[in-house]
């Protein structure tokens, strides 16, 4: 898979988007790719760490909507803590979950769960993985 | 001082056996905890999004109840549990802002400003008894046991609630030399074991966990020793499905901290509660001959 990036693809206010909620500011990034080092998810991810920090400083909300980058993120804060920027890569990843829930819509149907699942399943990893990955 | 005990969702069926265990053997050390009578979910994950403050709500009303049955510092066992409950504690604590907001949406509660300590059960062990003295108390040596201290993320990350610095781990390998066993060097300390991603993923694919047990294996370590319930699912409970898979070719018996801690300090089987551990436990704890035979 590969995402095009040129200066069309560049958007403000989408930039805007993910640095309120974040609460970050992704034009930081270097690009060291220190978080993808340390991200114990990359292997599989579309795209990692690094690259989608990079499509952020672009905005580039649209193009992102169908990567499983950020839905593989597990907000283990591996990156977080030795960004040498600072950056708290885990909200980052957060603000792009969030901007395709909050279109209402599910990265899991949780309706979908074979019912002996959900008898294995500790009740921690359901509340945890329903918060993150459902609307 | 007085303590409040939060147990949260996991600890009450699935990892009934983390919280007995460190109950029995907090009798046995003398320290007094009380359990909350009123407690909710804690979110289990904090809140990343700058502008979610209604899943704030949960964890800071967890602490609003300590502090009105008197409390002055809450303790938990689960790793996410105390993520949860540190990180909001200090979000009531620092940010003014939110802290008005979610205090004028608690509309019933007492205004909360996070003034009650959130501990973690190991730091209080080492606070209140500390390694020499608990060497002195223990009954039941755990001599040549060889352990891998799994500390995962949320004991440690965010740096700004971690129970100790990144790459440290003496919390967890102090507490089981003063048992009288050996804490092995081990380099997957705190890598994630997969986390909460098992539910959308296939059985026996969760690569990270595998990655630890791994780590593990090549270590030495001939259990690996974890606080969190959703850690011992992917790391314990899911080993026969890795192996299936090829991910993994050796078990490692998988106990929670409290329940070496139990064993040793001579706490009785059935507050242990091994039969809700993986399948090997039972077996490794009989060739230690750390169990009573029945």
């Amino acid at each position: 898979m590969t995402l095009p990036m040129n200066g069309q693809k560049l958007s403000v206010d989408s930039i805007k988007k993910i640095n309120e909620l974040s609460g970050e500011n992704v034009k930081l990034c270097m690009q060291c790719g220190t978080c993808t080092a340390a991200c114990p998810m990359a292997e599989e991810m579309d795209f990692f760490p690094r690259k989608v920090m990079h499509f952020s400083q672009f905005g580039m909300i649209t193009s992102m909507e169908n990567i499983n980058t950020y839905w593989k993120c597990a907000s283990c804060h591996s990156c977080s803590v030795r960004c040498p920027r600072g950056i708290d890569i885990a909200k980052v990843m957060e603000a792009l979950r969030q901007i395709v829930l909050r279109t209402s819509k599910n990265y899991i149907e949780p309706s979908q769960i074979p019912k002996e699942k959900l008898k294995e399943y500790p009740g921690i990893m359901m509340v945890a993985g329903f918060r993150k990955l459902t609307s | 001082m007085k303590i409040s005990y939060y147990p949260g969702c996991t600890l009450k069926y699935k990892a009934k056996n983390l919280e007995t265990a460190a109950l029995a053997s907090l009798d046995t050390l003398g320290i007094e905890v009380e359990e909350m009578d009123r407690w909710n979910c804690c979110g289990a994950v904090f809140s990343l999004a700058n502008d979610d403050l209604i899943h704030m709500v949960g964890p800071v009303r967890n602490l609003v109840r300590a502090k009105e049955q008197g409390a002055d510092a809450i303790v938990t066992l689960c790793s996410m549990c105390y993520n949860t409950l540190a990180r909001a504690n200090m979000l009531m604590k620092n940010d003014p802002e939110k802290r008005d907001t979610i205090n004028r949406f608690m509309d019933d509660e007492i205004d909360y400003f996070g003034d009650v300590e959130v501990h973690h059960f190991l730091s209080l062990v080492k606070d209140k008894v500390g390694w020499q003295a608990l060497s002195k108390k223990v009954k039941t040596p755990l001599t040549g046991v060889k352990i891998a201290s799994y500390y995962g993320c949320t004991l440690q990350r965010p740096s700004e609630v971690g129970i100790e610095p990144m790459g440290s781990f003496t919390l967890m390998n102090e507490l089981f030399e003063a048992l009288g066993a050996e804490a092995v060097p081990f380099s997957a300390a705190d890598k994630c074991c997969g986390s909460y991603q098992v539910i959308c993923e296939e059985e026996g694919d969760n690569t990270a966990a595998a990655t630890v047990l791994n780590a593990a294996s090549t270590s030495g370590a001939e259990t690996l020793v974890t606080s969190c319930p959703l850690c011992e699912f992917n790391l314990g409970k899911q080993q026969e499905a890795l192996k299936v898979k090829g991910k993994i070719t050796e078990n490692v018996p998988t106990l929670y901290f409290t329940q070496l801690l139990a064993i040793a300090l001579g706490v009785t089987e059935e507050q242990c509660g091994f039969e809700l551990n993986d399948a090997q436990v039972t077996q490794f704890l009989e060739s230690k001959k750390l169990l009573v035979a029945a």
